[in-house]
């Protein structure tokens, strides 16, 4: 079933005055650093105006963290045995809770719409975005950290570990997150889906992570791990925002 | 022998949604000064249509070009040739109107300044709100923020407007018609939806869709 069209010329039923309301002195610049830097600026702007609700994957960070203790019993060698795995485990959970917000907001008020018609592509945007994401809700959780490590007994070499490893892999969970983000956009209540569909692309990078900071309990080389860890993060760079663009285009037909 | 091209022409469009097509086969072009007024019942596809106009929806067939671009596949190079104002606004509610105008100008390329967007403002009744968070703002004037942006983008050749009119007072809306029709004056085109009778003193042309099930 189509529908038809039909043309007709009509004249409008009477004049007005032409104000002259156009008369600004802007001058476009086509380049694509200005849209880039706008949006970093903007997403920092309302992160900032928003600081009780980025509190909330910070609190329950540490909230998971502190609460292992108190349920698994105070041995130090107890706790430094599963502390790597503890604050992984966590920080993916925190970074998720935070995560579904990244496009959300844009979507819902159209802000989206006019980004994706910006002179610079789409997919530099959300690279800008992710960064920016990562600088808001990553960091502070890396301040956080010493703090944490002590709680759980961990040694200066695993605690070394522990920060390189969320140094690679926390980028990389913000890049494949966004993705579940940017295809679940679209949908009215997505916020159990989209840790459905990212915790299992999440195992690889948990394991090499968990296994990094064992090594490093042991005094064993963890070079191995980091290095597959940081490969999966430079095909995440290189993948990740031409998914995210292309899944952006496909929520918003 | 003079010749223009056409600010945007479409052919072959035809867009489905889920399991109903909404039109098809569409060819449509806009000349340089001319004002075509979409009309049909709701749900006829008029915001779909324009939506594949502008590039931000994909026709199942068909083919869009902006002064020769074509905006599904070169989205960022076109567009720096309209303003698509939508049914939503694309201002974010919890920045105020010159941080929200800013901040499009800047996604789009421009320099401009904070006083001659508050000039804008002004100009558009809004005068003392610039400071506001524009959740904290009516509908109406919601809505004169975001077609703020037909004042600020002075490059663009070709303006679409979905329902533009839609929750503003008498005055605005005469002098938003003002607006269209100096920029159709100084050789703009314009595609535009509106429920509402439009009075700009210049010919339309009507484009007619037929809701069909």
């Amino acid at each position: 079933m189509s529908s038809e069209t039909r043309e007709t010329i009509i004249n409008s039923e009477k004049g007005k005055s032409s104000a002259a309301m156009s008369g600004g002195s802007n001058t476009q610049d086509i380049g694509i650093t200005k849209p880039l830097l706008a949006i970093s600026k903007r997403d920092l702007s309302l992160a900032y105006r928003q600081r009780a609700e980025l509190m909330q994957p910070l609190m329950f960070f540490l909230m998971v963290v502190t609460l292992f203790p108190l349920a698994i019993g105070p041995s130090p060698q107890t706790l430094q045995l599963v502390s790597g795995a503890i604050i992984w485990v966590a920080a993916i959970l925190a970074l998720l809770m935070g995560m579904d917000r990244l496009f959300r907001e844009d979507y819902q008020d159209g802000s989206l719409e006019q980004i994706t018609l910006s002179p610079a592509p789409l997919y530099m945007i959300v690279v800008v975005k992710v960064a920016t994401h990562w600088l808001v809700h990553i960091l502070p959780l890396l301040v956080l950290s010493p703090l944490l490590a002590l709680f759980l007994n961990m040694s200066m070499d695993m605690y070394f570990t522990l920060m390189l490893t969320l140094i690679i892999g926390t980028p990389t969970i913000s890049l494949i997150g966004a993705i579940g983000v940017a295809l679940t956009l679209g949908l009215s209540r997505s916020g159990v889906l989209v840790p459905l569909l990212l915790i299992p692309l999440f195992i690889p990078l948990l394991i090499f992570a968990t296994s990094a900071i064992d090594s490093a309990a042991m005094n064993l080389p963890y070079g191995f791990q980091l290095g597959i860890m940081i490969a999966i993060f430079l095909l995440a760079l290189a993948l990740a925002p031409m998914v995210i663009a292309y899944s952006l285009k496909v929520s918003q037909q | 022998m003079s010749f223009t091209l056409p600010v945007l022409v479409a052919t072959q469009i035809t867009c489905e949604k889920q399991d109903r097509t909404l039109f098809q086969d569409i060819d449509l072009s806009i000349e340089s000064g001319e004002l075509v007024w979409l009309k049909g019942e709701n749900g006829a596809g008029k915001t779909s249509l324009l939506r594949i106009l502008v590039g931000l929806s994909e026709p199942v067939t068909g083919q869009v070009l902006v002064y020769e671009h074509d905006v599904h596949r070169d989205i960022n190079l076109a567009s720096a040739y309209y303003v698509y104002a939508g049914h939503k606004l694309g201002m974010n509610p919890l920045l105020n109107a010159l941080e929200n105008l800013e901040f499009w100008s800047a996604m789009q390329g421009f320099n401009c300044s904070q006083s001659h967007i508050s000039e804008i403002l002004d100009n558009v009744g809004l005068t003392g709100l610039e400071d506001l968070p524009i959740k904290n703002l009516s509908a109406g004037q919601q809505r004169r923020v975001s077609l703020a942006k037909l004042w600020l983008n002075t490059h663009a050749k070709l303006w679409v407007l979905d329902e533009p009119f839609t929750a503003l007072d008498v005055n605005t809306v005469a002098y938003l018609e003002a607006h269209i029709a100096h920029f159709l004056d100084q050789g703009g085109a314009v595609i535009m939806t509106s429920h509402q009778a439009i009075s700009l003193g210049k010919r339309a042309r009507v484009f007619e869709l037929e809701y069909t099930w």
